[in-house]
């Protein structure tokens, strides 16, 4: 059957050890996971994990029937591609001299990227957008000399007036 | 009221309807252990030899009754000896409750003596876990561990207690004992698209497991396959739960299963697969598995569905509300030509019977003997399958075995717990390998002289393993032979218990009789020849196309 990515959004306890127990269970069961985000909610006894991961219908039953188990885990939604909105953000570290500072800053305003650091070594970036700007713009910079750089993971929520918990 | 965390500990209990307990102490629990003294005349704690043999003590007291198993250990070394408990109630969805003490809060993580992450350890095997940080979440802590361990498909779940938490008081009164989460019910459509394929088929197979029998759906089961002429079969985990002279049942099927059964699920055109879980022990291949046939598939859990063997409608939910459901709304028929089907496969069966087979008379002589509600209890290994393969099973939850995990080390104390459970003797069939890893349990058995028969089967071989290396490993025996000097009888004896000898079918019948009418424990050293197979045979991985046989078959 034909791979895909999926976007998963689980509304758990915020209690301590909840996220090992969600991590222990998919490498347990050989689950794919490519991002993990934990984050607070409008509610303080409650996290959201969202995650992204690889694989076919099937895989995707097993994984939303298998975190819906868990004792911990309250809410289960797969983000679907048409209602879902996605972002992840970006920080990146790039290389910076006076021949490529113009090409540099041409990039930042073309991503509508933010410089948040800077010296005449190196500048600090910083740009949010879905997955594959956040692709784009890394490859844009490889030519520059990237020192190092750091990515969320995506975060998503559907579009519309509903929550996850109150669907 | 105020109350110690300990005394809370053992009044949660008392309150939640547990009778008796099984553990061992140490310094972690030293206040649990004190609060269990002074209120013994409330619950019974009975003291094994090995915390492993206590977790499958409570194991096989929650089988027996369908109640909670409660285990108690200390931190350390006694919380990691439940381990291989815990993941045999795991495998098996077996309701049990594990505490164990550890080291004070403010120690935790300074690897104090005997400090164990038991949380850590346990969490891939436990439904759910617990470390209680408050003394004023401890009673519905247990609470609420029992309820979880119990409702849905049950599973372990285990509460690590740490020592200033016992320490502690607190506000106690006793509240309600817990209920169950309740049931999804069968949707409707569901049903009614279950009741068109039935219609639609002409050779229906009705399988079931453990999850029929935690629902104790037997009769619902039989019911259904009288209004549609199905025949019936079982993997490991649900035998008993038909009596096995019932009709329409065929008996188990899978690996070592019945030559009829197994070959009827491959030939039908309909699965009805009620509290099952596709183990690679009942399908073989699991892709190939009965392939031309169409599948419905019912368990508690969502996440069976789908998960092993894609099935043509997978509903989740109570199985005995769909069973009641379908047998209201499908129509009767008759398959005359897929009766006359199976009747030619059990008549084949009837012809591969082996003449002296002594383990299969051995277990005939037990089935003879035994009261009908006598729970036969097994080790792992070959003495296990003829076991499962011939004993006549009249009563529900007699059956007491561990499938999932397939744990050597399970027997002696399953026998103990499902003894204390039902109230009743216990028989248990064990082998010589297998009973080297528990046998320490005969102490427990002898001490609280709980009426348990054993029966050794003793072909001083790791009989099992050594089939698969004459099958798949051109006979080399490596490490399989045990050839130990272990006299049984001599044994049982310095234990205390009543030691006898047999080796063949008059002997043991006599034997049996005798041992069977103590009050307390015996042992029956059996002497069976090492070179016995558990046939027919499935290659792991096979399918039930082609199955071994006889000792020509070569795989
Ligand atoms: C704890 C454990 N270790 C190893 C095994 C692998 N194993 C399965 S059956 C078996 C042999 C059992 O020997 P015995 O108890 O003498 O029974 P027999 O097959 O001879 O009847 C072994 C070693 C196991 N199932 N469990
Ligand atoms: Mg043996």
């Amino acid at each position: 059957m034909n791979k895909q990515s999926y976007v998963i959004a689980a509304f758990v306890e915020n209690k301590s050890g909840v996220l090992m127990r969600v991590t222990s269970m998919f490498n347990r069961r050989g689950f794919n996971i490519d991002t993990l985000t934990v984050g607070e909610t409008e509610s303080p006894e409650y996290s959201r994990i969202t995650l992204t991961f690889s694989g076919d219908q099937d895989d995707l039953h097993q994984l939303v029937t298998q975190l819906q188990k868990l004792y911990n885990v309250k809410k289960v939604e797969v983000i679907s591609a048409e209602i879902g909105i996605r972002r992840e953000l970006l920080l990146i570290k790039v290389k910076n001299s006076s021949e490529t500072r113009g090409d540099l800053r041409d990039a930042v305003d073309v991503f509508k990227a933010k410089i948040v650091d800077y010296s005449a070594e190196a500048m600090c970036l910083e740009v949010t957008g879905d997955s594959t700007k956040i692709d784009n713009f890394i490859d844009n910079m490889k030519p520059f000399g990237i020192i190092e750089m750091c990515r969320t993971g995506i975060v998503a929520l559907e579009r519309g007036s509903e929550s996850i918990l109150s669907k | 009221m105020k109350l110690s965390g300990a005394e809370i500990v053992v009044e949660t209990l008392i309150e939640q309807n547990v009778k008796t307990i099984f553990g061992y102490p140490g310094g972690t629990v030293l206040d649990i252990y004190d609060q269990l003294y002074k209120k013994s005349d409330r619950i019974t704690h009975v003291l094994t030899a090995h915390e492993q043999g206590a977790a499958h003590a409570a194991d096989g007291y929650a089988r027996a009754t369908g109640e909670i198993g409660v285990v108690l250990a200390t931190s350390g070394p006694g919380a990691t000896n439940l381990v291989t408990g815990i993941a045999t109630a795991h495998l098996d969805s077996v309701p049990l409750l594990a505490i164990t003490g550890n080291v004070a809060n403010n120690l935790i993580g300074r690897d104090c003596f005997q400090e164990i992450d038991i949380s850590g350890v346990t969490l891939p095997i436990t439904k759910h876990n617990f470390i209680v940080h408050n003394v004023e979440d401890l009673a519905d802590t247990i609470r609420e561990a029992i309820k979880i361990a119990k409702s849905g498909r049950p599973g372990p779940v285990l509460v690590d207690i740490p020592k200033d938490i016992q320490l502690a008081k607190c506000e106690f009164s006793y509240k309600a004992p817990v209920t169950k989460d309740e049931n999804e019910c069968a949707p409707d459509e569901a049903v009614k698209e279950a009741a068109r394929m039935i219609a639609e088929s002409s050779r229906p197979y009705i399988y079931f497991g453990g999850g029929a029998v935690r629902a104790g759906a037997g009769a619902l089961i039989s019911e259904l396959a009288d209004k549609i002429d199905a025949v019936i079969g079982c993997s490991l985990m649900g035998l008993s739960e038909l009596p096995t002279k019932l009709d329409r049942f065929l008996g188990m099927q899978g690996m070592h299963g019945h030559y009829a059964s197994s070959k009827a699920m491959a030939k039908s055109d309909l699965i009805i697969c009620i509290g099952v879980r596709f183990s690679d022990r009942s399908t073989g291949d699991a892709q190939k598995f009965s392939a031309g046939a169409r599948k419905i598939h019912v368990d508690i859990d969502a996440a069976e569905i789908d998960k092993n063997v894609k099935v043509n409608l997978g509903v989740s939910c109570d199985i005995s509300d769909f069973l009641r459901k379908l047998i209201d709304v499908v129509d009767y028929k008759r398959n005359p030509n897929w009766m006359n089907k199976v009747a030619k496969l059990r008549e084949q069966e009837a012809e591969f019977k082996v003449e002296n087979f002594l383990p299969e008379q051995a277990i005939n002589v037990i089935s003879d003997i035994v009261d009908d509600d006598t729970e036969i209890v097994t080790d792992v290994g070959q003495h296990q399958m003829w076991t499962a393969q011939f004993f006549d099973f009249k009563k529900k939850r007699t059956w007491i075995s561990s499938g999932g995990l397939g744990t050597m080390g399970f027997g002696m104390g399953a026998a103990i717990g499902s003894s204390y459970g039902s109230g009743r003797r216990s028989v248990l069939v064990t082998g010589d390998g297998s009973f080297g890893m528990d046998l320490t349990e005969l102490a427990t058995a002898v001490t609280y002289n709980v009426p348990l028969t054993i029966v050794v089967m003793n072909n001083s071989v790791l009989g099992m393993v050594r089939q698969l290396q004459n099958l798949f490993y051109n006979k080399v025996y490596s490490n399989t032979t045990l050839d130990r000097k272990t006299d049984f009888v001599k044994l049982a004896e310095a234990f205390g218990a009543k030691g006898f000898r047999a080796s063949n079918e008059e002997e043991f019948r006599n034997v049996f009789e005798e041992a069977y009418k103590l009050p307390g424990p015996a042992v029956i050293d059996l002497l069976i020849d090492k070179d016995e197979l558990v046939l027919p045979m499935l290659k792991p991985g096979g399918t039930f196309d082609h199955l071994i046989l006889d000792r020509e078959d070569k795989a």
